[in-house]
């Protein structure tokens, strides 16, 4: 840890209650939006309408469009699926694990970070979905009483997974929604017009910020994150179930759920620095994310980068030491297999490259940081799809080895949720505070009570 | 309890000291029917408007327990009961595997009975409320605080509770309306 002298506060000096109220709200209620804004919106949403065109087409056709053939039946959905919810654990880490570790500098990047969650689980949803070949039938995937008179087969991971993403879900929006409420009220009586008022008025639900109802309130907010604590181990630790439980090797390994978990928050944090870090550019936001916030979370990034490198070395090591035949032509596969450059590239991108944040001068620095950050999401999409993918394209019957080649619907499809999921990010940030303004107010110096 | 018009008599602070004092010497006056409102959560002042009692623990701990049954029961009757099916040679009530979706069913019931109960034990949603009548009172999501003092508190008289509120040094004094 940094000496307390060298460490950059968590909140620069100088603020009031008052001023943080109006430096935040007004990015919503008065500040008018920027052609900047307009032209990242539009783009993002272009990019929606690609998803949907891709979708729309899917339907239409079948996942034939898809590169997706015997042995290797789950291609881009189950990567990007993966991906995309390895990146939503980054939301619910910082809001429930940092707070009951009591990390206070999580009150300014809980908010966006939270909706990130939301939004990157949404653009996970979808692929499961869409791939499951007959998605207007998605909803048998859920045990409700029905005139076939079949249930789902509760000792499957595929089933697990959709309690684990459902439940994780709905936390992750009863969290977020729980901590807008008393800024949603902020909102509601700083806005001018009378429409703002009605709309922010009915979601924040008439609070008024009784002592009765902050007691409830916090009570309340704590046991969630001591709820959702557990809920996040808990997800990904399911979502590599859906490998570990199968025989394939490369994915019949006990030390996926651990490694998974760390990389599901490398991806995560990287992600909330790439938001973060042009969010408080734009929005003169320096002084609320501050040096400090971004060098934490370079910290974590590289604490659970070296969880995930020591990941890929049990995994080498076993395929070598293990003396299972097929394990071992598991290793040799990605080292000098067709798929072996991905292999590569990701080593250099999830280890290599990011052991650069070991140099305290590149972990202040915002452009440094967003690099790096956009390098280990690279890295992280590529180790999924090498175990998905290399996993299956040459597994225990050489008779049925093959190849996987992502068609353009493929791509599009996932390009699409990168559109969908800034859309949403653009939106969140026009409409709702994206820095928790009462949370912000307890770290001021004013909010003591004093004897 | 007749109605007289009037809810309550609303003083305002400046700082989170200020009211925790004013409504610590509230209570030792000998009110009990007062409220307390802050911007954000002030650590002692819900024990100083004499809260005492906080449900939202045992609705959480209630949700859980119903999750988590539910869970398993619903695992176990679908598997074992309705309908079995031999999958690799496990048992119908292979409890091991029942363990996940019971996990998930007692997180997913305790988080929205924490949410959904600690709103329902607040009275929210509830769009009208009379301490809205009072303008300053937007500034109670701001950076003012407010202490009021209910016209159904049994000591309640209308010239000697204002009279004891200026005694706080409050920065103002306004009277809310039913």
């Amino acid at each position: 840890m940094d000496e307390p002298t060298k460490s950059a506060p968590v909140i620069e000096p100088g603020y009031t209650l008052g001023t943080v109220t109006d430096k935040i709200s007004s990015i919503v209620l008065t500040r008018p939006t920027s052609n900047g804004w307009f032209v990242g919106f539009g783009i993002a949403f272009l990019l929606t309408m690609l998803l949907l065109f891709a979708i729309g087409y899917l339907f239409v056709r079948g996942i034939g469009i898809w590169g997706v053939n015997v042995p290797i039946g789950w291609g881009f959905a189950i990567v990007n699926f993966v991906w995309w919810i390895g990146i939503g654990h980054a939301g619910t880490l910082i809001s429930a694990i940092l707070l009951l570790l009591r990390q206070s500098w999580r009150n300014s990047i809980n908010r966006f970070a939270e909706a990130m969650t939301l939004f990157a689980v949404a653009s996970a949803g979808i692929f499961p979905l869409i791939h499951v070949g007959r998605p207007w039938l998605a909803y048998w995937l859920f045990p409700y009483p029905n005139t076939m008179r079949v249930w789902p087969q509760f000792r499957s991971p595929l089933v697990w997974d959709v309690f684990a993403v459902s439940t994780y879900a709905t936390i992750s929006l009863l969290f977020w929604f729980i901590g807008l409420i008393p800024d949603l009220a902020t909102l509601r009586d700083r806005s001018e017009q009378r429409w703002k008022k009605i709309i922010y008025g009915m979601l924040a639900m008439g609070w008024r910020g009784s002592a009765r109802h902050w007691h409830r309130y916090e009570t309340a907010y704590l046991l969630l994150a001591g709820l959702a604590t557990p809920l996040v181990l808990s997800v990904h630790t399911v979502v590599s179930f859906d490998f570990a439980v199968g025989i394939v090797p490369g994915w019949h390994t006990t030390i996926f759920p651990p490694y998974f978990v760390a990389g599901a928050i490398y991806s995560g944090f990287a992600m909330v620095l790439m938001l973060a870090i042009p969010i408080r550019k734009f929005y003169a936001l320096e002084d609320f994310i501050t040096e400090r916030h971004l060098q934490n979370s370079a910290k974590v990034m590289l604490a659970t980068g070296l969880i995930v490198a020591y990941g890929y070395v049990v995994e080498a090591f076993m395929g070598w030491y293990g003396g299972n035949r097929y394990d071992a032509f598991l290793l040799w596969n990605r080292l000098h297999g067709p798929y072996a450059p991905l292999y590569y590239m990701l080593l250099i991108c999830n280890i290599v490259i990011p052991q650069v944040l070991w140099i305290p001068k590149l972990r202040s620095s915002p452009v440094w940081l967003f690099l790096i950050s956009g390098v280990v999401l690279v890295g992280m999409w590529l180790e999924r799809f090498i175990i998905v993918v290399v996993s299956l394209h040459r597994d225990f019957l050489t008779s049925s080895w093959g190849m996987y080649y992502p068609t353009r619907w493929d791509w599009m499809t996932y390009i699409g949720t990168i559109g969908l999921f800034l859309s949403a990010m653009f939106l969140f940030v026009r409409l709702l505070p994206m820095i928790s303004i009462f949370e912000m107010r307890t770290l001021l110096p004013e909010a003591e009570v004093k004897e | 309890m007749k109605r007289t018009g009037i809810y309550g008599i609303m003083a305002e602070f400046d700082s989170t000291t200020d009211l925790v004092t004013a409504a610590n010497r509230t209570r030792e006056a000998g009110y009990t029917r007062i409220d307390a409102y802050s911007p954000f959560p002030v650590e002692g002042l819900a024990e100083a408007i004499g809260f005492d009692r906080d449900e939202v623990p045992l609705v959480v701990l209630i949700g859980g327990l119903i999750g988590g049954l539910t869970g398993y029961a619903m695992q176990y009757w679908i598997s074992a009961v309705s309908y079995p099916i031999n999958v690799g040679g496990k048992p119908y009530h292979s409890w091991p595997a029942f363990i996940v979706v019971t996990f998930e069913m007692t997180i997913l019931f305790a988080g929205i009975f924490a949410v959904l109960g600690m709103l329902a034990l607040n009275g929210l949603p509830m769009p009208y409320h009379p301490v809205f009548n009072v303008p300053r009172f937007a500034f109670a999501t701001k950076d003012r605080f407010f202490l009021i003092l209910f016209s159904s508190d049994p000591k309640y008289n209308p010239a000697e509770v204002r009279r004891f509120l200026e005694s706080l040094g409050p920065r103002s004094i306004s009277e809310v309306p039913d």
